[in-house]
C-alpha cells in the first residue's frame, strides 16, 4: 500500500496551522485544521480500508470503502449523529467531531463489508496469475475487512483482457475497481492524461481515447495531425484523450498506485510473486534528483524497481527511466574479470596492440601500475572519471590523481563544458551544502529555467515544478528555443532564445537589455525579484559563452537563488569532492596554497600538485598529441564527449586504464580493463542537485568491486596506498574535511559572444538529450524504449519555408562531418534555429555532426521519403 | 363539490397556442418581471423566503434560503442554472410545463436572475425531448426580440443572457453537481461537496441550481405576494404544485393543487382507477420514493406527511398501479433503469444496482430463492446511505418498500417457478408478452 502517515508532503514554512481536537474510536486527537479524518486516523495507528484515497491526490470519495460513523456538534453544541456513514477520505475533521471506525462501530463495519462485497462481486478470481497478488490492497483488505464468502452467484461483468496503453503499460479492465487513482495521477501530477472514465454504470471503465465510444461524427484525425509527432513515442501506443498518441515519462507511477492489478507493466508482468521478492531501498542513478527508489530482487536478479517514499525529494513518484531502466546493470556485456592487452613486438621493433585477454587481478593491477608509472614519466597521466560516479568513487579518483599520479588533470565532465563553468561551479556550487530544495521550488513565486529542460533532464524536478505551478501558482519561465510540452504543462512562459543568445535574455531581466519583447521581460523581472525566486541552471549552459556569468549577474540584481541541476547523478558529487581540475575536496581551490596545505595534511602527503589541471577537452587534446601519455578512465562514453571521434583518437594514442561495468568504446581501446560494480552491487551515495547526500546500500550480493575499492588496489600496486578500500573508510576520510573557510574562487565574468552569422540554407543548432534515448543506461529494456519520443527535427515555419521543407518531410541537417536526416516538425520557435535530439536513435548529434549546440549547420530538404524514423502515421 | 385545483403554473395551458409570447402576454405574462425589476433584489429574495417555496425538484429545500446562500457579490459572474433534466420514471411535470408555457419559465428565470445578481442563466433541458428543446429555443428567441432578455431588459438597464443547453441522455445529470459538470462540457458525474454550488458551482462561480417548477412558481409569488402563496398548502409545505397522475387511472395528466391534497381527492378528479379495477400500489413521488398502497390514499401529499408515512413527496409523480400489475415486474423494470443510469462513480450504486437487477430478474423468472429476498434487503441496506449521491439511495426505495409490502408476491414467484400474473391484463394497449431478459449480465462490451 502506498499510504503515508503525513498529512501533506513538504515542510510547513508558514505559521503552525490552527489545531482541531476531536475523537476517533474514543481517542482524543489534535490535528491541523483541514486534515482528513482518514489521515488523522493513520496518525493514531488506525487503518481505515481504502482504495481511491491517496495522500498525494485530491480526494475523490468514489470507492466508498472508508466509510465511518460520524457525529458532530450542531449549532447549539450538542453532538448529533450524521444520518449516513461518511467517507473518511473526503471528510475534514472539525472540532468536537466524534468518529467511530470499523473498530468501534457496527454501522461502519457493515458498511465496509458491504462495499467490499460489491467491489469483489465483479472482480475476476485471477489472483493466482495476477502481478498484484500478494501485495494487493484489494486482496489484503478483503481479508481484513471483507466477508469470507460472497453471496454473488450471478453473471460477472467481463472485458477483453488487457489493452496495451503503451508498449510498457497494460490495462486489464476486469480487475479495475474504478478508484480513478491513475486518471487523477495523470491529470493532477504528470499532466499527461491518457486514459479516462468512459461509459456508465457497470459498463463504466477506464478506457482509451476511442471515437467509437465517444460517438464522434468523424474519426479522429491521425496522430500526425492532432498531436505533435515529436512528442509521440517510438513504439505503438494508443491515442490519449486529446487525440494525441499517448506518451508519458511517468506512466509507471500509475502501475504502482493502482490498488489492484488493473495496470501492469510489460516488463514485470508475470515475472515474479511479491512474496518471493526482497526489497531494498536505494537511490535512482539516472539523474541528479536523488529519487528514493525501492529495488525488488529475487534470488540475485532484480525484477523491478518502484518509487520510494521521500516527501522531501521525490514524494512517491519517479520517472519511468528510474523505474524501468535497470537491465543495463546485468547486461550480457557485463565485465566479470580484468582484461589486459598484450603488445605484439614485430621483428622490426614496432609494437602493435593485440587483443584483450582475461587476466587475474594481480596481473592486471601490476600491468596497470607499470603502464601508468611509465606514462607518468613519459609526460603524465590524466583522469577522466565520468559524471555517473558515487561520491565515494569520485573521491577516490580525485585522490588518486593528486596523490598517486601527481596531477590536477582530472575532470568528470564528459559533456559540453567550459572554464567559465568550472569557475561558476567553484564559486557558486562547491561546498554550498543544501541550497534550493524541492520544497522551495514548490513554494517559490517564480522559477527561471536556463539551459535546462526539466522534464527531459531532471524528471521529478519537473513534477515538483508542475505541482508548484498547479497548486501554488509558481510562475515558470524558460529560456529556450521553443516551448516544449513540458513547459506548457507547467503553464510556463517561454523566453525565446536562439542557442548562444541566452545571456542576452538573462541580462535583459531586471537589467538594461535591448530585447524587443519588453512585456515578457517585465513579467520575468517582477516575478524573479520576489523573495524566494529561483534560477535553475542546467549543465548545457556551459556551451553558451557568458551564460553562467549572466546568471550570476541576474541573481545579484534580483536576489533570486541559483541552483545547478546537472543531468547525471555523479556531477554534483564530483564538484564536491574534487574531480575538477581546479577543485580539491570541499570546494577548496587548487590555486589556493592554504587549501592545498589543508588537503595535503588530511591525506598525509607532503605537497599536492599546484599547477591547475587540464579540462576534459584539454586532456583529450594533450593525449592526442602525446603531451600526456596515459589516462585512467571511469564510466565515460566517448559518444557523450563534445567530439567523439577526436576522443577515440586521443584514447588510442595513450596508455588507457579503464574501470567499467560493461564493455564499452573505451574498453575497446584500453590497455587494462578493470571491472567495477554497478550501483545495485555496491554501497555508495549520490550528491543530488539539491545538495543532499543520498546514501544507499548494496542490494545484491556480489564479488564485483566498487571503483574506489579498485582504485585503492591500483594505488597499492603503484606503491602509494590510498586507504579507501571500504565505503566506511571513504566516508570517514571525507567527513574529516571541514568546510572550506578560505576565499572562494572569483565569479566568472565572461563576455557573451556575438551570435554567428546564419547564411541562407543554414541554421543554428539547438539540441538536448531526451529522457529516453540511445543512452546505454536504458539498454535491454525494449518496452521502455517503445515509450521514448520519436526523433524529429524542429524548425519554425519561416525557417522550414526558407529551406523549402514541407511539414513532415525529411530534412537533412549536415556539417562537413556528416548528416542526420529526420522528418521535420514545424514548431512555434525561434527562426534560423534547428532542433534535434542529441543522442536518440538516428540522431547522434555529437557523433555524426561533430559539432555542439550553438554551431551553425547546413539544412536542406532531403530527397524522397527514405527515412527510417519518426513517421507521422497514426498511433493506434 | 368545489374543486381543490389551483391552476397557477398550468393556468395558461388552455390558451390558443399557449407557448407563444403573445398568448402568454395576453394573460398578463411578464408583468411580474416588470414589477420585479423595479424592486430591490434583496427584497425579492426575502419575498421568496417568506413565501416558503420549497424546491420542486424532489428534495424540497427552501428556495429562498438557497438563493440566500450565495456569498456577497465580488464583481465576478454568478449563475442561475435551471434543472430541466426531468428523467425520473413517472415524473412528467416540467416537460409539459415547458411545452405549454415556456415563457412562464423564462419569466421566472429573469426574476430569479435579477434577484440573485446573475447576468447569464442556463436551462439544462433533457436532450431526448427535442420538441421541448425547440420550443424553449423559440421562446428565448421571442423574448430576446421583445426586449425581455438580452441587453437592457425592459429598459431597466439590467442585462440577462439565457442559454438553453440540451443534455445527452444521462439520468445522473439531473443531480445538480453532475449537471454542472455536464454543462461545463465534462463527464457528468456528481461532484464532491463541499464546496456547494452556491459557493463554487458552474465554472467554480457562485451558482443557484433550481428546478423548472420552482423557478416557474416565482412570477406568481411576485405578482400576488407571499401571503397568497402561503394561504395554499400546509404550514411547512406552502403553495401549489403539479401532481402528475399516470398509469391505471381514467384521466391521467397534470393536476395542479395545493400541497397537502390527497391521492383520494386527486383520483376523484382523474376519474378514479380504471373501471373494474382497484388500486394496488402507487408511488407518491416517482420511482425513487418508497411505494404506497391503498392504505395511504388519505395521506396528505406534503413533505412532512408523506415523510411521516414512510416515503417522500419527491416530484409528485403519482404512478397508479391496479391489481393486475406484478409488483416484482414493476420493481425489476425500475431497477433496470437505475442499473442502466448509474453513473458508475461510486461502488455501492454501480455494483449494487448491477447485482439487484440480476437477482430481481432471477426472481421474476422463477429462479429465485427465499434467501434472495433477504439478500435484496441487505443489498439495499449496503447501498442506501453509502452511495456518493442520492441516485443510489433512490434505487433502493422501490425494492425495499415492495419486499416489505408484497413479500408474499415475491415468494409466489419463487415457489411458483415464475410470474403468476397475466401481463396483458395490466396493459393499456395491445400487448404481446415477452420473455424475461436472458441472464446475460453486462459482459458484452461493445
Amino acid at each position: 500500500m502506498t499510504a503515508t502517515t503525513t498529512g501533506s508532503g513538504g515542510a510547513e514554512l508558514s505559521a503552525p496551522p490552527e489545531q482541531v481536537t476531536f475523537t476517533i474510536d474514543g481517542i482524543e486527537t489534535s490535528v491541523p485544521k483541514g486534515t482528513l479524518v482518514i489521515r488523522a486516523a493513520e496518525e493514531l495507528g488506525i487503518t481505515i480500508p481504502r482504495f481511491c484515497d491517496h495522500p498525494l491526490l485530491a480526494p475523490a470519495g468514489a470507492c466508498r470503502q472508508c466509510l465511518v460513523e460520524v457525529a458532530a456538534p450542531d449549532r447549539s453544541g450538542q453532538v448529533r449523529p450524521m444520518p449516513k456513514p461518511q467517507a473518511s477520505c473526503t471528510l475534514e475533521a472539525t472540532p468536537g467531531m466524534v468518529v467511530s471506525t470499523q473498530r468501534t462501530s457496527e454501522v461502519a463495519d457493515k458498511a465496509q463489508h458491504g462495499v467490499m462485497e460489491l467491489l469483489l462481486m465483479n472482480h475476476p478470481l485471477d489472483c493466482p496469475v495476477c502481478d498484484k497478488g500478494g501485495e494487493c490492497p484489494l486482496q489484503n483488505q478483503a481479508m481484513s475487512n471483507g466477508r469470507s464468502t460472497s453471496r454473488f452467484v450471478d453473471v460477472k461483468r467481463t472485458f477483453p483482457k488487457p489493452i496495451a496503453v503503451s508498449t510498457q503499460v497494460l490495462l486489464d479492465r476486469e480487475r479495475c475497481v474504478l478508484c480513478q487513482r491513475c486518471t487523477r495521477f495523470s491529470q493532477e501530477i504528470a499532466g499527461d492524461a491518457f486514459i479516462d472514465l468512459q461509459m456508465r454504470g457497470a459498463h463504466q471503465q477506464i478506457g482509451r481515447f476511442d471515437e467509437d465510444v465517444l460517438d464522434f461524427a468523424a474519426p479522429a484525425a491521425p496522430a500526425g495531425a492532432a498531436g505533435d509527432p515529436g512528442d509521440a513515442p517510438v513504439g505503438a501506443a494508443l491515442l490519449d484523450e486529446s487525440g494525441r498518441t499517448f506518451a508519458s515519462y511517468f506512466s509507471g507511477n500509475t502501475v504502482q498506485i493502482c490498488p489492484v492489478g488493473a495496470l501492469t507493466s510489460a516488463a514485470y508482468r508475470f515475472r515474479a510473486r511479491p512474496f518471493d521478492l526482497v526489497s531494498s531501498p536505494s537511490v535512482g542513478e539516472h539523474d541528479s534528483c536523488g529519487s528514493a527508489i525501492r529495488v525488488d530482487h529475487r534470488r540475485g536478479v532484480v525484477m523491478r524497481r518502484l518509487a520510494g517514499d521521500d516527501p522531501l525529494v521525490n514524494e512517491e513518484w519517479i520517472t519511468d527511466k528510474d523505474r524501468f531502466a535497470f537491465a543495463w546493470q546485468s547486461a550480457p556485456d557485463r565485465l566479470t574479470t580484468p582484461l589486459v592487452r598484450d603488445r605484439v613486438v614485430a621483428p622490426d621493433g614496432t609494437t602493435t596492440r593485440g587483443e584483450l585477454r582475461p587476466a587475474s587481478w594481480v596481473e592486471a593491477l601490476e600491468l596497470a601500475a607499470e603502464g601508468l608509472t611509465a606514462a607518468r614519466a613519459a609526460g603524465g597521466v590524466a583522469v577522466l572519471p565520468g559524471g555517473r560516479l558515487t561520491v565515494e568513487d569520485a573521491y577516490a579518483y580525485a585522490k588518486l590523481a593528486r596523490v598517486v599520479l601527481g596531477t590536477n588533470d582530472v575532470d568528470h565532465r564528459a559533456r559540453t563544458h567550459s572554464d567559465e563553468e568550472a569557475a561558476f561551479l567553484a564559486h557558486t556550487v562547491a561546498g554550498s551544502g543544501i541550497g534550493v530544495t524541492f520544497t522551495d521550488l514548490e513554494k517559490a513565486p517564480a522559477v527561471l529555467l536556463v539551459g535546462l529542460e526539466a522534464e527531459e533532464e531532471a524528471g521529478v524536478t519537473f513534477l515538483r515544478l508542475r505541482k508548484g505551478a498547479e497548486r501554488h501558482g509558481v510562475r515558470v519561465f524558460s529560456v529556450a528555443p521553443y516551448a516544449t510540452r513540458g513547459l506548457q504543462r507547467m503553464h510556463g512562459t517561454l523566453l525565446p532564445a536562439a542557442p548562444g543568445t541566452e545571456a542576452e535574455w538573462l541580462d535583459g531581466i531586471a537589467g538594461s537589455g535591448t530585447l524587443d519583447t519588453p512585456d515578457v521581460v517585465d513579467e520575468a523581472t517582477e516575478a524573479l525579484s520576489r523573495p524566494g525566486a529561483v534560477v535553475l541552471v542546467g549543465e548545457r549552459l556551459a556551451g553558451v559563452p557568458g551564460g553562467y556569468s549572466a546568471v550570476l549577474r541576474l541573481a545579484g540584481r534580483t536576489g533570486a537563488r541559483v541552483a545547478w541541476v546537472p543531468r547525471r547523478a555523479g556531477e554534483r558529487g564530483g564538484v564536491e569532492v574534487g574531480t575538477l581540475p581546479g577543485l580539491l575536496p570541499g570546494g577548496r581551490p587548487v590555486a589556493d596554497a592554504a587549501a592545498r596545505v589543508d588537503v595535503a595534511a588530511a591525506w598525509g602527503v607532503g605537497t599536492l600538485p599546484a599547477e591547475p589541471g587540464r579540462s576534459t577537452s584539454e586532456i583529450l587534446d594533450a593525449l592526442s598529441v602525446g603531451q600526456l601519455a596515459g589516462v585512467v578512465v571511469g564510466g565515460v562514453e566517448p559518444a557523450d564527449l563534445p567530439d567523439p571521434a577526436h576522443a577515440l583518437r586521443a584514447l588510442s594514442a595513450a596508455f588507457v586504464v579503464s574501470l567499467e561495468v560493461r564493455a564499452s568504446a573505451v574498453t575497446e581501446l584500453a590497455d587494462v580493463v578493470l571491472p567495477v560494480a554497478p550501483p545495485t552491487e555496491r554501497a555508495g551515495s549520490y550528491w543530488s542537485w539539491e545538495g543532499r547526500v543520498r546514501a544507499f546500500d548494496r542490494v545484491l550480493d556480489s564479488s564485483a568491486m566498487a571503483d574506489h575499492r579498485v582504485l585503492d588496489a591500483l594505488a597499492e600496486a603503484c606503491g602509494t596506498p590510498l586507504g579507501l578500500a571500504t565505503p566506511d573508510a571513504v566516508r570517514e576520510e571525507l567527513g574529516a574535511f571541514g568546510p572550506w573557510d578560505g576565499a572562494r574562487t572569483d565569479a566568472p565574468d565572461v563576455a557573451a559572444v556575438e551570435p554567428p552569422r546564419v547564411d541562407p540554407g543554414h541554421a543554428v543548432l539547438a539540441s538536448w538529450r531526451l529522457l529516453l534515448d540511445a543512452g546505454r543506461g536504458q539498454d535491454g529494456e525494449r518496452f521502455l524504449a517503445g515509450t521514448a519520443k520519436r526523433p524529429v527535427v524542429r524548425m519554425s515555419a519561416a525557417t522550414a519555408a526558407g529551406v523549402g521543407v514541407e511539414p513532415g518531410a525529411p530534412v537533412r541537417v549536415a556539417t562537413e562531418r556528416g548528416a542526420v536526416t529526420l522528418p521535420v516538425v514545424v514548431t512555434d520557435m525561434v527562426d534560423h534555429v534547428v532542433w534535434l535530439p542529441m543522442r536518440s536513435p538516428g540522431s547522434a548529434v555529437l557523433d555524426v555532426l561533430g559539432v555542439e549546440p550553438g554551431a551553425v549547420v547546413q539544412v536542406t530538404a532531403a530527397d524522397g521519403t527514405a527515412d527510417p524514423y519518426g513517421t507521422t502515421e497514426g498511433g493506434a | 363539490m368545489s374543486t381543490p385545483l389551483t391552476p397557477v403554473l398550468s393556468d395558461t395551458w388552455d390558451a390558443e397556442r399557449s407557448w407563444t409570447l403573445d398568448a402568454y402576454r395576453a394573460r398578463g405574462g411578464y408583468d411580474a418581471l416588470r414589477d420585479a425589476l423595479s424592486r430591490d433584489p434583496a427584497d425579492l429574495v426575502q419575498l421568496v423566503k417568506d413565501s416558503g417555496l420549497r424546491g420542486r425538484g424532489g428534495a424540497g429545500f427552501p428556495t429562498g434560503m438557497k438563493w440566500g446562500f450565495l456569498p456577497p457579490p465580488d464583481g465576478g459572474p454568478r449563475y442561475l442554472v435551471v434543472n430541466a433534466d426531468e428523467s425520473e420514471p413517472g415524473t412528467c411535470k416540467d416537460i409539459p410545463l415547458m411545452l405549454a408555457s415556456p415563457h412562464l419559465l423564462l419569466e421566472g428565470v429573469a426574476i430569479t436572475s435579477f434577484a440573485i445578481g446573475c447576468h447569464h442563466a442556463f436551462v439544462y433541458v433533457r436532450g431526448e425531448v427535442l420538441h421541448v428543446y425547440r420550443r424553449l429555443l423559440r421562446a428565448v428567441e421571442e423574448a430576446y426580440e421583445a426586449g425581455l432578455l438580452g441587453k437592457d431588459v425592459l429598459g431597466t438597464g439590467y442585462d440577462l443572457d439565457v442559454t438553453v443547453h440540451a443534455g445527452a441522455g444521462a439520468y445522473i445529470c439531473g443531480e445538480e453537481t453532475a449537471l454542472l459538470d455536464s454543462l461545463e462540457g465534462r463527464r457528468g458525474q456528481p461532484r464532491l461537496k463541499p464546496p456547494f454550488p452556491a459557493v463554487a458551482g458552474l465554472y467554480a462561480r457562485p451558482t443557484v441550481v433550481n428546478n423548472v417548477e420552482s423557478v416557474a412558481s416565482v412570477p406568481a409569488i411576485v405578482a400576488r405576494g407571499a401571503d397568497w402563496f402561503t394561504a395554499m398548502g400546509t404550514e411547512r409545505s406552502a403553495g401549489h404544485g403539479l401532481f402528475s397522475l399516470s398509469g391505471h387511472v381514467v384521466r391521467p395528466g397534470q393536476y395542479e393543487a395545493p400541497l397537502g391534497v390527497t391521492l383520494r381527492e386527486l383520483l376523484d378528479l382523474a376519474g378514479g382507477v380504471r373501471p373494474g379495477h382497484e388500486l394496488k400500489f402507487w408511488t407518491p413521488g416517482g420511482s425513487s420514493t418508497p411505494i404506497f398502497t391503498a392504505e395511504h390514499l388519505d395521506v396528505p401529499l406534503d413533505y412532512e406527511s408523506v415523510g411521516a408515512a414512510g416515503s417522500m413527496l419527491g416530484t409528485r409523480a403519482l404512478q397508479i398501479f391496479d391489481e393486475t400489475t406484478c409488483v416484482v415486474r414493476a420493481v425489476t423494470r425500475w431497477t433496470e433503469f437505475y442499473a442502466h443510469e448509474s453513473c458508475g462513480k461510486c461502488t455501492p450504486c454501480r455494483e449494487g444496482t448491477y447485482w439487484l437487477q440480476q437477482v430481481l430478474r432471477r426472481i421474476e423468472g422463477g429462479e429465485g430463492t427465499e434467501a434472495d429476498l433477504d439478500l435484496l434487503l441487505d443489498l439495499c441496506d449496503n447501498i442506501l446511505g453509502r452511495a456518493f449521491c442520492a441516485l443510489g439511495d433512490g434505487a433502493t426505495s422501490p425494492v425495499t418498500s415492495s419486499v416489505q409490502l408484497f413479500r408474499d408476491e415475491y415468494e409466489a414467484h419463487i415457489t411458483g417457478g415464475g410470474c403468476p400474473f397475466d401481463h396483458s391484463r395490466s396493459a393499456l394497449f395491445e400487448y404481446t408478452p415477452r420473455a424475461p431478459k436472458a441472464l446475460t449480465g453486462a459482459g458484452v462490451h461493445r
